[in-house]
């Protein structure tokens, strides 16, 4: 029926397999290490024609169409910006799995079914990166959220994983509703579920307070996802009761995946009524900068830090898209760009952050702070880590970190008008204030003397190895890397706006 | 030497103490005295290195970029950020001085550790502030000087955080109760961080602006002071970015009334930190005003000028009175830096090429002298046990080396002529009496002049009331019969130089002139016209 062009969808095609596989491979072995090995495998594949599609000028045996391939008459599209976000997805579930192995081998967790609903939520996010109208939009990032609620109940013996995983469901499923009425909004008014015909008939609609209402909604629905205030009430519940592995999916893959929403739709969908989200947008990165940080300063638990933490780093990446409303073409491809960048750096220090979180707290079995007090006495290597990579999250040079800073800085001053400037003197404030809470950590683990009664016997001249060694050691190498040489980053930041140009936006 | 001179050389003296510090972290930890070997022999590659780099720089041409990686260098393209380092005659002096303080501070490290004993961490720290100081001193792109900046400030932290004071302190405001090191370290960092950030917006909106004006977006400080001296830079824009770039240098200066974390920081951090953060870290402050502040944007700088003169003397007044009012000897010679700051200030203040001439005299010698200050005053109170200066008493019988040593920098701190921190000072205040006619300030500054004076005869009061308390009299009674060791070897070694360089500057300030003059008359005449 449909002439399809396969490569294009083979990652997709690759990771839906592995689903499957994984439900097999759980039915007919005893051995759950095999369900991980084919998960990782699977996983690994899947990232290959992400890249012979993202270097297919270069490649023989591949047939080039250009910047862009289009699918299903334009509501998927496998252009520089899909495949980016892809291959961030693919990396990130990866980097997941890896730091699930040992968690879930320690206690007594069904294996089988945590693969394969980890699999599907990255199949989720996949997609969710080439959708280019409403519905599949909305499916995909369905699936990324619907594995995510059962995933977070995984402890089922703990009060805590029950209570985030309801909570985490009830506010997805308002946050869907939301949006869904918006969408509905939208498409009574401009007739189109897709991207570009929204954005051809917006202009007109600019003054319409239905439309306005619609936009609202579906700007608010995926705040939900993204966790920026006043929406972000279930994130430090959620993060501290989940299973570690799965919090570390809803801070980088999960709320990657709602920034990619956002931006489709506020860049490709409604770029003509920024004036509408704009301030929206400036108002949530505001709330958000300000209550995460000021809250994270408080808390002992450091999972709900990282739970504050992830709300005020949304705040951040939203600068940008506060800066938009009264920004021309090339301002809004910078502001684009500025996100995507601040996205793939996040993505490496916050999954490292998490890696290194997951082998302290589960050896020391505490992720109270005040149990990790003088951790440098007794595990330099790990506290080094935790040093690096919260120092990164803090944006301090030469730490991969200042980067997406620096980035979102630069898109934010270069709107030239009071929306930017404003809202760069407010998160270079927020930069300040959220060092406090991070140098708690460092601080905690060096400065501080190590307390009476904690068993260390687990940190001690244990080297950390096996797949989550692995895993801290790739996003450490990322870290410096991308700390040093930034402009590996900046380079798929810029790269993503040649969207626009073909947008002829 | 082609390589030498094509920016490898100067490359490998940023870049030697970070490898050396990765190296050292590398070792086990057991093996303190191969670490010790490894971070002193990378120490002193790195300033052997550097004394050639002054040895080869070409003196009749001190005004012009040397040494350095070529302009286009890539580094972030997406930005247009390029890795482009050099040294003029205002960078080459900063730049010894940062090798050789690390020599020292490691040197005198030998047997002198802090506790918790950890001197692998110590020392690739010390090693990494090293990059940082050195890198910030010779970037001529935006984006490199800020992350050099800011390199500096983890290693700093972690200084103070784990090797410094645990005595119990009360937060001011918040009445909390918490360790000094834990207070101080934390303060550094927030000040700095805050007025850094401030710094970067301003870099930020200069690299948007330039658009205008060279058809691309710069961050390269060249290509920007030459923006800068063809008056572009001005108005609105201009007032703001340099509030943003004010911020952040004054901080690190610091100027009154943004000093607060300077007290604390010194006093708290070990004695090496201490040592450092005098010697160096102030001056990455002072010297961002020289390279970035006045040459991108000298018509503001030009406008803000008496009211950065009239906070540099408010400086050296405060920091006079503060100083008699101290009773804990690191705490008094923190403040003083704050006074000699002041004065450094001044000099820029003045925008004139003697005024910034001595500004430039004055931060290396308080390098040298503050420096010295800090090591006799981590020695003593490593003997006493106390830095209270009412305990302490009598050294000159107790201890008569350490006794004339302590005499001798506190003389040289105070402006004693023939010693190094007599010119800073002198031509400020020279500088004072005439400062830039575009500034439209004269009487203003005269005046600052005659307050600033008067603070040099504070500065001699507090040293001497230091002296009189520390060094002379009949030791108290509670040290009267302990037995104190004077100065050894480790501390000879690494003084030594410090005192020797204080007297050769204080002779032949020529050899700190020779370098600076014809960069700071052309920095001058290009920023104000002739």
């Amino acid at each position: 029926m449909f002439d399809l062009d396969y490569h294009a969808l083979l990652p997709e095609g690759i990771l839906a397999i592995t689903v499957l596989v994984t439900l097999v491979v759980d039915l007919v072995t005893r051995k759950k290490q095999l369900v991980a090995v084919t998960a990782i495998i699977g996983m690994f594949a899947a990232l290959v024609p992400v890249v012979t599609l993202a270097f297919c000028d270069s490649l023989a045996f591949c047939t080039s169409t250009g910047a862009e391939r289009v699918l299903f008459g334009g509501s998927y599209v496998v252009d520089g910006y899909s495949l980016i976000l892809k291959g961030l997805f693919i990396s990130a579930a990866f980097v997941v799995l890896l730091l699930s192995v040992g968690y879930l081998a320690s206690d007594r967790y069904y294996q089988g079914e945590y693969y394969f609903l980890l699999v599907a939520s990255a199949l989720g996010a996949v997609v969710m990166a080439s959708s280019r109208d409403f519905i599949t939009m909305i499916v995909a990032l369905e699936l990324v959220t619907g594995p995510a609620f059962l995933l977070v109940g995984w402890r089922k013996g703990d009060e805590k994983s029950n209570e985030a995983s309801i909570k985490f469901f009830i506010i997805g499923v308002l946050a869907l509703a939301l949006t869904l009425f918006g969408v509905s909004l939208l498409y009574g008014l401009t007739g189109s579920q897709q991207f570009d015909g929204i954005a051809a008939a917006a202009a007109s609609l600019e003054d319409v307070p239905l439309f306005i209402l619609g936009v609202i909604f579906v700007i608010i629905g995926f705040g939900f996802k993204v966790s920026a205030v006043p929406f972000h009430l279930w994130t430090p519940d959620t993060y501290e009761g989940a299973p570690t592995p799965v919090a570390a999916w809803l801070s980088v893959g999960s709320k990657a995946a709602g920034f990619v929403a956002l931006l489709s739709v506020a860049y490709l969908a409604l770029p003509s009524v920024a004036s509408i989200w704009g301030p929206l947008l400036w108002v949530l990165a505001v709330l958000s900068m300000f209550f995460g940080n000021l809250v994270a300063i408080k808390q002992t638990n450091i999972l709900r830090l990282l739970g504050y933490s992830s709300i005020a780093q949304a705040g951040f990446m939203l600068a940008p898209f506060g800066a938009s409303a009264a920004s021309g073409a090339d301002e809004l491809a910078t502001q684009f760009a500025a996100t995507v960048t601040y996205l793939v750096i996040y993505a490496v220090m916050t999954l490292g952050a998490f890696a290194v979180v997951i082998v302290i707290g589960s050896r020391l079995g505490s992720y109270e702070l005040k149990d990790w007090r003088g951790l440098n006495m007794y595990a330099p290597g790990l506290s080094l880590g935790l040093a690096a990579f919260f120092m990164s999250l803090a944006g301090i040079p030469p730490l991969a970190g200042w980067f997406a800073k620096f980035a979102m800085f630069s898109a934010t001053i270069g709107v030239g008008n009071w929306w930017g400037y404003s809202i760069a003197i407010i998160a270079a404030l927020n930069a300040v204030i959220a060092f406090v809470y991070y140098a708690k950590v460092v601080k905690t683990a060096y400065f501080v003397p190590v307390p009476d009664g904690v068993d260390v016997s687990m940190l001690e001249n244990v080297p950390v190895g096996g797949p989550i060694g692995f895993a801290i050691g790739l996003t450490a190498f990322g870290v410096i890397l991308l700390g040093v040489y930034p402009g590996f980053a900046a380079n798929l930041g810029e790269f993503t706006t040649q969207i626009f140009a073909s947008a002829g936006l | 030497m082609n390589w030498f001179e094509n920016g490898w050389g100067l490359s490998l003296i940023v870049f030697l103490p970070v490898i050396g510090a990765a190296v050292v972290l590398a070792m086990p930890k057991a093996k303190e005295a191969a670490i010790k070997w490894v971070a002193l022999i990378f120490a002193l590659v790195t300033l052997a290195l550097s004394v050639v780099l002054a040895v080869q720089f070409d003196y009749s041409a001190a005004d012009t970029y040397q040494f350095g990686t070529p302009i286009d260098t890539p580094w972030i393209s997406a930005i247009n950020a390029h890795f482009h380092i050099a040294v003029d005659g205002i960078s080459l002096p900063m730049v010894v001085l940062a090798a050789l303080i690390t020599v020292l501070v490691i040197i005198y490290s030998w047997n002198h550790w802090p506790e918790p004993h950890n001197p692998k961490l110590l020392l690739a720290f010390v090693l990494i502030l090293a990059t940082g100081m050195t890198g910030t001193f010779v970037a001529l792109d935006l984006v490199l000087f800020f992350v050099f900046f800011e390199v500096v400030l983890l290693p700093m932290y972690f200084m103070i955080g784990i090797w410094g004071d645990t005595s119990i302190r009360t937060v001011p405001v918040f009445g909390w109760k918490m360790e000094m090191r834990l207070y101080a370290s934390l303060k550094f960092f927030v000040f700095t961080l805050f007025g850094s950030a401030f710094m970067l917006l301003g870099f930020i909106a200069l690299y948007f602006k330039s658009e205008e004006f060279l058809g691309y977006r710069s961050f390269s400080i060249v290509e920007l002071s030459d923006l800068g001296a063809a008056g572009v830079f001005v108005g609105t824009f201009g007032m703001l970015v340099f509030l943003g770039l004010f911020l952040g240098f004054a901080v690190k200066v610091p100027m009154w009334p943004l000093h607060t974390w300077l007290p604390d920081a010194h006093t708290a951090a070990p004695t090496i930190g201490s040592v450092i953060l005098a010697a160096i870290l102030l001056k990455l402050g002072t010297y961002g005003f020289i390279r970035i502040a006045i040459p991108i944007l000298p018509d503001e700088a030009l406008r803000w000028a008496p009211f950065i003169g009239v906070l540099a003397v408010i400086g050296i007044i405060y920091g006079s009175f503060a100083c008699l009012a101290q009773t804990d000897m690191k705490r008094l010679i923190a403040y003083s830096s704050v006074g000699h700051m002041g004065f450094v200030m001044l000099g820029i203040a003045t925008m004139t090429d003697v005024g910034i001439n001595a500004a430039i005299i004055g931060m290396v010698a308080h390098g040298l002298i503050t420096g010295l200050l800090f090591f006799i005053a981590g020695s003593m109170s490593h003997r006493y046990h106390t830095r209270d200066m009412r305990r302490i008493g009598g050294t000159m019988v107790k201890m008569p080396k350490m006794g004339v040593l302590l005499g001798f920098a506190a003389m040289a701190s105070l402006g004693l002529p023939a010693l190094a921190g007599f010119w800073g000072e002198f031509m400020a205040l020279l500088a004072s009496f005439d400062p830039n006619p575009l500034i439209g300030e004269t009487s203003l500054f005269r005046g600052l002049m005659v307050v600033g004076a008067i603070g040099t005869v504070l500065t001699a009061g507090y040293m001497l009331y230091m002296l009189r308390n520390v060094d002379f009299g009949s030791p108290s009674a509670e040290f009267a019969d302990t037995p104190l060791e004077d100065v050894d070897t480790a501390e000879w070694l690494a003084w030594t130089p410090l005192v020797l360089l204080t007297l050769a500057v204080g002779i032949f300030p020529g050899i700190i002139f020779n370098a600076t003059n014809d960069a700071v008359i052309s920095l001058v005449a290009k920023a104000f016209g002739g």
